[in-house]
């Protein structure tokens, strides 16, 4: 949002619609996003929601229906890929099966037409970037999973592309390596200073990497925010709903000051509650509201509590507890809570209990 | 036996079926082979072991010549029939699905239904309106007749070597910068060319050892090995004919061997 940043790759408007007619797949439907350089951003969205399809667009494998993709300002839809500055990192790797580790990783600055000892000394240092000095010479169908994602990572930025476009490239790996692949991807972006564009349907992963998150859903972005915006600020149902887990209540809105309102809660009591961006909801309206199991509390029903319900049950996770509760509406909600050494007050099954909202829980949904 | 699955191994008088097959392939290709080394004149009274056939056929001037000629037909067809074949495989494979292309499948494989006598027929008519107006009535005409009828022999390996070639490579190269041109010569082709070294072997085989097609459509003194050989049945058999035979099962069998196993270097 600061205007001093200046933006990579700005998405105007764009839509792509596959086929014609009644089967028309509209898999991108009028997205705009402006993604910043130096910038980790990550696209997060269920599957077939239109990740890839902008990525291809971006890199230029496929033309938008309608819209302007601008690198750096510049329309780009009259270059072919092959004269974007851009790179990807494919879903299924494609790495050339005919040339080695090595090889593979020239390529791009081979095709650059760059003199053969530029190439060598950057696949040199490309190589000790990803750990894969020793299989240098390897064919790749002689490397594993893991190696292999690592030479595609290296031959996308080996011609140091202006952004580098990843599509769910940790899928295929197991949690382990993905774990390590993830820091070391946060590592190399760090390093280079190349803009990524991430795609995952692993909200954790999108928390856990990104500078900034756009949640997608059915070929639209529903909400462009850093992890934090979106985790604890979701714009919509779905956003709240996709990433975390999350408990809607409905309420009723009272005063409306700018980004914040006062809403009354299924209880009768009144708390604060921060607005969606951009929204100006009239008081009195009906609004469904969401509050993440951890911004809250639990406590013997006072005057301090917002909420009451009846403790169903408990489960115990080590580093915290989940308590289910009833309220009195009848809906479930959830409490998750740390555990401390010293321990709290214990409560039982059935009791009646009070739930304590810490400052900023509550959030309003644009409906 | 009931609770068995069905296996055909198992069913009464398969074993000896099985046999009657190779022996009745076998048997007669063997006779041919064992006769090629015969020391008398005779094509079926075996005289002894000696090379004499081959070095009769060997010094032959016509068999020579006629050698010659099919050696030059064969690696001109196979050659334009497999780049013709590589070009019609790249068009089917590397494109859009458009309307036709199941048509233009069928357009070419097509000449593998064709009765070869109608095609033969079809070239000779052609070629003697060609001949009469041109004046030209060069090996020419045979290697283009050639070249039609090898054309689907070619493409239909290579199509399949592409077809189990993932698109996204290509998209890859293109992506690092490699022009289509570039894509090509760095990725698709070299990807390819087991499929592409198959379908020249295959054209080159069956070039080789055409007979209808050349029959008729060859001018006067364009004997090749496979034409001359039916000519000579019509005078004297000699085991000549069988060293000729044996020396072109030989190229065959080579052939497809090399066949066989660029096809199982796939990926
Ligand atoms: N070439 C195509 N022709 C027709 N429809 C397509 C084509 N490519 C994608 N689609 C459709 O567009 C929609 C978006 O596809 P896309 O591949 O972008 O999804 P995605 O978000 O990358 O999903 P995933 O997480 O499964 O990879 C899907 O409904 C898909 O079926
Ligand atoms: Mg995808």
């Amino acid at each position: 949002m600061d205007n001093d940043e200046k933006t990579a790759i700005d998405v105007d408007g764009v839509s792509k619609i596959f086929g014609s007619g009644p089967d028309a797949v509209h898999a991108l439907d009028d997205v705009s996003v402006a993604i910043r350089e130096n910038e980790f951003f990550t696209l997060l969205g269920p599957s077939g929601c239109g990740k890839t399809t902008l990525l291809r667009l971006i890199a230029g494998f496929d033309h938008p229906t309608a819209g302007h993709i601008r690198l750096h300002g510049e329309n780009i839809a009259h270059l072919p890929p092959y004269k974007r500055p851009v790179n990807t990192v494919f879903q299924n790797y494609a790495l050339f099966p005919h040339m080695t580790v090595a090889q593979n990783i020239g390529f791009g600055l081979e095709m650059l037409g760059k003199p053969k000892r530029e190439v060598a000394a950057s696949v040199d240092e490309m190589l000790s970037l990803v750990q894969m000095r020793d299989l240098a010479n390897r064919q790749t169908s002689q490397i594993s999973g893991g190696q292999q994602q690592r030479v595609a990572l290296a031959r996308a930025l080996a011609p140091h592309p202006k952004v580098l476009l990843l599509d769910e490239p940790l899928s295929a790996l197991d949690l382990k390596l993905r774990k390590e692949m993830q820091i070391e991807l946060k590592r190399l972006q760090s390093e280079t200073g190349i803009t990524f564009i991430f795609v995952t349907h692993d909200q954790e992963e999108a928390l856990t990497m990104s500078n900034r998150i756009a949640v997608m859903s059915a070929g639209k972005i529903l909400q462009i925010g850093t992890p934090r915006e979106v985790y604890d600020h979701p714009a919509e149902r779905f956003v709240a709903d996709f990433i975390g887990e999350t408990n809607f209540l409905t309420a009723t809105l009272q005063d409306v000051e700018g980004s914040t309102a006062t809403v009354t809660l299924p209880s009768g009591k009144p708390a604060r509650a921060s607005l969606p961006s951009g929204t100006h909801p009239d008081a009195g309206r009906q609004v469904s509201i969401v509050i993440r199991p951890e911004h809250v509390t639990l406590a013997l029903p006072s005057h301090e509590t917002s909420l009451t319900g009846r403790l169903e049950d408990i489960v115990y996770f080590g580093t915290d507890t989940h308590y289910r509760l009833r309220l009195a509406d009848d809906t479930l909600f959830i409490a998750r809570m740390q555990n401390r050494r010293d321990g709290e007050a214990a409560f039982d099954p059935g009791a009646e209990v009070g739930i304590v909202l810490a400052d900023g829980a509550v959030q309003v949904l644009r409906d | 036996m009931a609770d068995r699955p069905f296996a055909i191994k198992r069913q009464p008088g398969f074993a000896t079926i099985a046999l009657i097959c190779f022996v009745m392939l076998y048997a007669p290709i063997i006779t041919l082979v064992v006769y090629s080394f015969n020391a008398g004149s005779s094509i079926a009274i075996w005289e002894g072991f000696s090379l004499r056939w081959y070095a009769a056929a060997w010094e032959n001037e016509l068999v020579q010549d006629a050698a010659i000629r099919s050696l030059v037909v064969a690696v001109c067809a196979s050659l334009f029939a497999t780049t013709l074949a590589t070009m019609a495989a790249l068009g089917t494979t590397r494109t859009r699905p458009y309307r036709g292309l199941t048509a233009t499948y069928a357009m070419i494989n097509q000449p593998l239904m064709v009765p070869e006598i109608v095609t033969a027929v079809a070239l000779l008519i052609v070629f003697a309106v060609f001949k009469q107006t041109t004046g030209y009535d060069g090996l020419g005409l045979l290697i283009l007749a050639h070249t039609a009828f090898c054309i689907p022999f070619a493409y239909l390996p290579i199509r399949a070597r592409l077809e189990g070639m993932n698109l996204s490579l290509e998209t890859a190269a293109a992506d690092l910068y490699a022009t289509p041109w570039m894509t090509f010569r760095r990725v698709t082709l070299p990807l390819m060319w087991p499929g592409i070294l198959a379908g020249a072997m295959l054209a080159f085989v069956i070039s080789l050892d055409d007979v209808v097609i050349t029959e008729f459509v060859k001018s006067a003194g364009q004997e090749t090995l496979p034409t001359y050989m039916l000519g000579q049945l019509r005078r004297v058999i000699t085991p000549e004919i069988n060293a000729i035979s044996t020396a072109l099962l030989a190229i065959s069998i080579l052939m497809v061997t090399i066949f066989f196993f660029l096809n199982r270097k796939k990926m």
